[in-house]
């Protein structure tokens, strides 16, 4: 491995720096280079010594928390695609068919947006962020698998571009890119984003749709007031379900969940304020039950759509969420809340994670504003002049 | 003796090289250097012509903003040269020593019996002054000023910091006449701290004339910063004086036998020296006349020494110098080679506060650890993390976001005041987008000193 650190360092490097032929790509070099190893760069001022810790150790273990709720949903597409079909086929042909659906949404999505993080790296001349590793990941986790490629590309250019870079890139944006690209699909193509679009229903010749076929999410159900053909708890808490890629199992997302809470880079305050947010929510509405849906148990909620995904992976981004330990608190319980407030009571959209995340990313700032000015608050308040000077 | 103060953020780094309780006879070094960089915002104007003879305690510069405050040499001997960097300024001012060991004489005399006036003077002349600091700022107390308090650790907690308990052994009647000395600096109270579960000697839990308190917990709890916040937090105003016990230990030498004698026991520390012990030397001493044959060299990889600790020590030079205020001299190894996929392979011998690396479940380990910085600077991504080894009610992100922006009044209510780079030199090691956050605080402390200058 000496020899290729040195390789690269004695006769690739040369080109991309000042004077070389490639200068100008030398923030793609170096993205690519502090991939492959860990530069030699030492301490100049300051601590001498630094945490072992870096964005992209940090990003990676979010990629990793990822990797259940992936190959689960790769899964799930296959199962609900031969379940449409009434065909009993084997596990292995179920992922097989999945796979070859979902990986291409996970390519196109990471080529694009990285393509954009390049450009915009080299023009604004700064250093290539890890941010997107990550938003790469969760953009195919949240559309449906008959999203077209073309619609993916299109709203990740979209994310990337108005969600991140127009603010200045990773760490300034106000709105969580990877929900932003759903948010664009759900408004832009409103036609493949609701519906009957959850299960891919592609029929070969002699193939055909099982009789009273529906594919409705469980929370489209429960707008149509179709309490009654709900799939059981089980169905819903494993994910075998028809859904968004990555939203499905919950079982999938706790593991994800675990993992994000035992390496610290999830935060454990907002998941937890977000579930009991949700759970508050769905409580006070059983009280005022009009309709079915008012009178579900609240763990329903947890389960169904992607209340579980959201409060994991979505509102623990830490760029976008409350950034005081209190203000995660407010934050976390206000999505939850919102979330069940929307699915219940506006009936023009049946999952309300995305709005109330998108939301609650907003009003995070306002709610740091307090919690800052709390502490200010209470520094004023231990004010009393006490110091004499004495005239030299 | 009042509650012990509980501190529950921060962190401990486990560096390998801890000194043993052992004092290693060192030879007397041939060069000494008062390094102004050691004091922060000094323009030094010099007082001595090249090859003129100096005593310990002759005056070699003094402040350009506060002419009173003089800064002597530390050895008898002959002023020879100053070394100047970039733009000309003063970086070091060296003696060649005589080993004659003559001194000015400011007479022998008790505390006691003087007035505040007389003591503030003596200080001055004897170039013990700088010794005594102030916070805000953390900058040389101003002669003009009288403070509210005056604070001073009996422990310290930095990454392989010497034992206080050890250091002050057979010195303690300078120690208790050094803090006889501050008393007379303030009408408010003298606080000295104490490790609750550590500390024993009488010297400091027997200590006279001033208020105890004890403190556990990890780093940074033996800062003075994060001991005034718990004990009487400052506000905008407020001015309150500080030092450290070996320095009180050389003012009390000046009042015991009249001469500035700036000799401290120094903890030779770090992972690349062979037996870490503790050394006798003086203030601004040429640190390889000691360290020298103590050190683990190896070919191919290269040394850092720093004169202070790991986390706020000055980087110096293979022939640099010990600086004014410090008790510890750490090595540790650059790392300047690079790492294949280093940011992705486990590799137990990396160590880290964050669960993404395997050290948390090796909780006894000690670390070799180098000066590779391992990536470049990022913004601001993760948050929550600099608040868990930062104790004080001060909130860090929003403060440094403050200074950023060059935002004054901001930076005032968000606690400017109460803090010192050195108490956030764990948030800077632990920070994973790579911010230098210690010299981001002293840039902006440097911002409201100009502004109400």
């Amino acid at each position: 491995m000496k020899a290729l650190i040195q390789f690269v360092e004695n006769k690739i490097q040369p080109n991309f720096e000042k004077g070389g032929k490639f200068h100008k790509f030398h923030r793609s070099f170096e993205a690519f280079q502090t991939f492959l190893y860990v530069k030699g760069d030492v301490t100049r001022q300051g601590s001498h010594i630094r945490d072992a810790v870096d964005m992209k150790r940090t990003m990676f273990h979010v990629v990793i928390a990822l990797t259940p709720v992936l190959l689960f949903g790769m899964w799930n597409a296959g199962l609900q695609h031969y379940r449409a079909l009434g065909m009993d086929v084997s596990f292995w042909n179920e992922f097989w068919f999945g796979f070859l659906r979902v990986l291409p949404i996970v390519v196109v999505s990471y080529v694009v947006g990285l393509a954009v993080e390049f450009i915009f790296a080299e023009i604004r001349n700064h250093e290539v962020n890890e941010g997107f590793l990550v938003s790469g990941m969760l953009i195919p986790l949240i559309v449906p698998v008959t999203t077209p490629l073309w619609m993916v590309a299109l709203a990740t250019i979209f994310a990337v571009i108005i969600g991140k870079e127009v603010f200045g890139g990773t760490g300034m944006n106000i709105l969580n890119p990877a929900l932003l690209a759903r948010a664009f699909l759900f408004f832009a193509y409103p036609a493949f984003m609701s519906g009957e679009i959850w299960i891919n229903t592609t029929l070969r010749e002699g193939q055909a749709l099982v009789d009273g076929f529906s594919g409705a999410t469980p929370l489209a159900m429960l707008a149509a007031n179709e309490v009654q053909n709900l799939p059981s708890v089980l169905e819903m808490f494993l994910g075998t379900i028809p859904g968004s890629i990555g939203e499905t199992s919950t079982l999938a997302i706790l593991i994800g969940a675990l993992i994000l809470i035992a390496t610290g880079v999830g935060s454990l305050r907002i998941i937890l304020s977000v579930v009991v947010g949700g759970l508050f929510m769905g409580l006070l509405l059983n009280l005022f039950s009009v309709n079915e849906f008012m009178a579900i148990p609240p763990y329903y909620h947890l389960i169904m759509g992607g209340f579980a995904f959201g409060a994991v992976f979505m509102a623990t981004d830490p760029v976008t969420a409350s950034q005081t330990p209190r203000g995660k608190y407010i934050y976390g319980f206000l999505i939850g809340v919102l979330t069940v407030l929307i699915r219940v009571l506006n009936p023009a959209y049946p999952e309300g994670m995305m709005l109330a995340i998108l939301l609650m990313n907003v009003f995070a700032p306002l709610i740091d504003h307090y919690v800052v000015e709390a502490n200010m608050k209470r520094r004023l308040k231990r004010m009393k002049p006490s110091t004499v000077k004495v005239q030299a | 003796m009042p509650k012990t103060i509980k501190i529950r953020k921060g962190l401990n780094i486990p560096l390998q090289g801890n000194a043993e309780r052992i004092l290693q006879p060192a030879p007397a070094a041939e060069v000494y250097a008062v390094k102004p960089p050691d004091f922060h915002g000094l323009i030094p104007k010099m007082l001595v012509k090249e090859g003129e003879p100096v005593k310990a305690g002759t005056p070699l510069f003094f402040d350009k903003y506060n002419e009173r405050v003089l800064f002597t040499s530390p050895v008898s001997g002959v002023f020879q040269e100053v070394v100047r960097g970039e733009k000309r300024r003063i970086m070091e001012v060296l003696i060649k020593a005589d080993g004659a060991e003559d001194a000015v004489n400011f007479g022998a005399v008790s505390p006691a019996g003087m007035s505040r006036e007389e003591i503030v003077e003596r200080l001055l002349k004897s170039g013990t002054w700088p010794f005594i600091r102030q916070r805000p700022f953390s900058v040389i107390a101003s002669p003009a000023d009288k403070p509210k308090s005056v604070f001073i650790s009996a422990f310290s907690t930095a990454p392989l910091a010497p034992d206080l308990d050890f250091v002050v052994k057979g010195q303690e009647n300078h120690f208790q006449t050094g803090l006889d000395v501050m008393a007379k600096l303030t009408d408010g109270d003298v606080h000295l701290s104490v490790d609750a579960k550590n500390t024993r000697s009488e010297a400091f839990l027997q200590a006279k004339g001033v208020k105890i308190h004890p403190f556990e917990g990890p780093h940074p709890a033996g800062n003075i910063g994060i001991q005034i916040h718990h004990i009487d937090p400052i506000n905008k105003g407020d001015i309150v004086w500080y030092t450290d016990v070996q320095d009180l230990i050389i003012i009390g030498r000046l009042f015991a036998q009249g001469i500035y004698d700036p000799t401290r026991i120094v903890a030779l520390t770090g992972p690349e020296v062979l037996n870490p012990r503790y050394y006798k030397v003086k203030a601004g001493a040429e640190v390889l006349s000691f360290a020298e044959n103590n050190l683990r060299r190896q070919k191919d990889i290269g040394l850092r020494l720093i004169s202070g600790d790991v986390l706020t020590g000055t980087a110096i030079e293979e022939k640099g110098f010990l600086g004014f205020y410090d008790n510890q001299v750490t090595v540790i190894p650059e790392g300047n080679h690079p790492e294949f996929l280093g940011w992705l392979i486990p590799n137990i011998n990396r160590f880290s506060m964050s669960r993404t690396w395997p050290s948390f479940l090796m909780p006894w380990k000690k670390y070799r650890l180098d000066t590779n910085i391992r990536s470049g600077e990022r913004p601001f991504v993760m948050t929550g993390v600099y608040e868990k080894v930062l104790p004080m009610d001060v909130m860090p992100m929003q403060l440094l976001k403050a200074i950023m922006i060059n935002d004054i009044d901001k930076m005032e209510n968000l606690g400017i005041y109460e803090v010192a780079p050195e108490d956030f030199a764990l948030c800077e090691y632990v920070c994973p987008s790579k911010i230098e956050i210690q010299t981001l605080i002293r840039e902006g402390l440097d911002i409201i000193r100009q502004e109400f200058a």
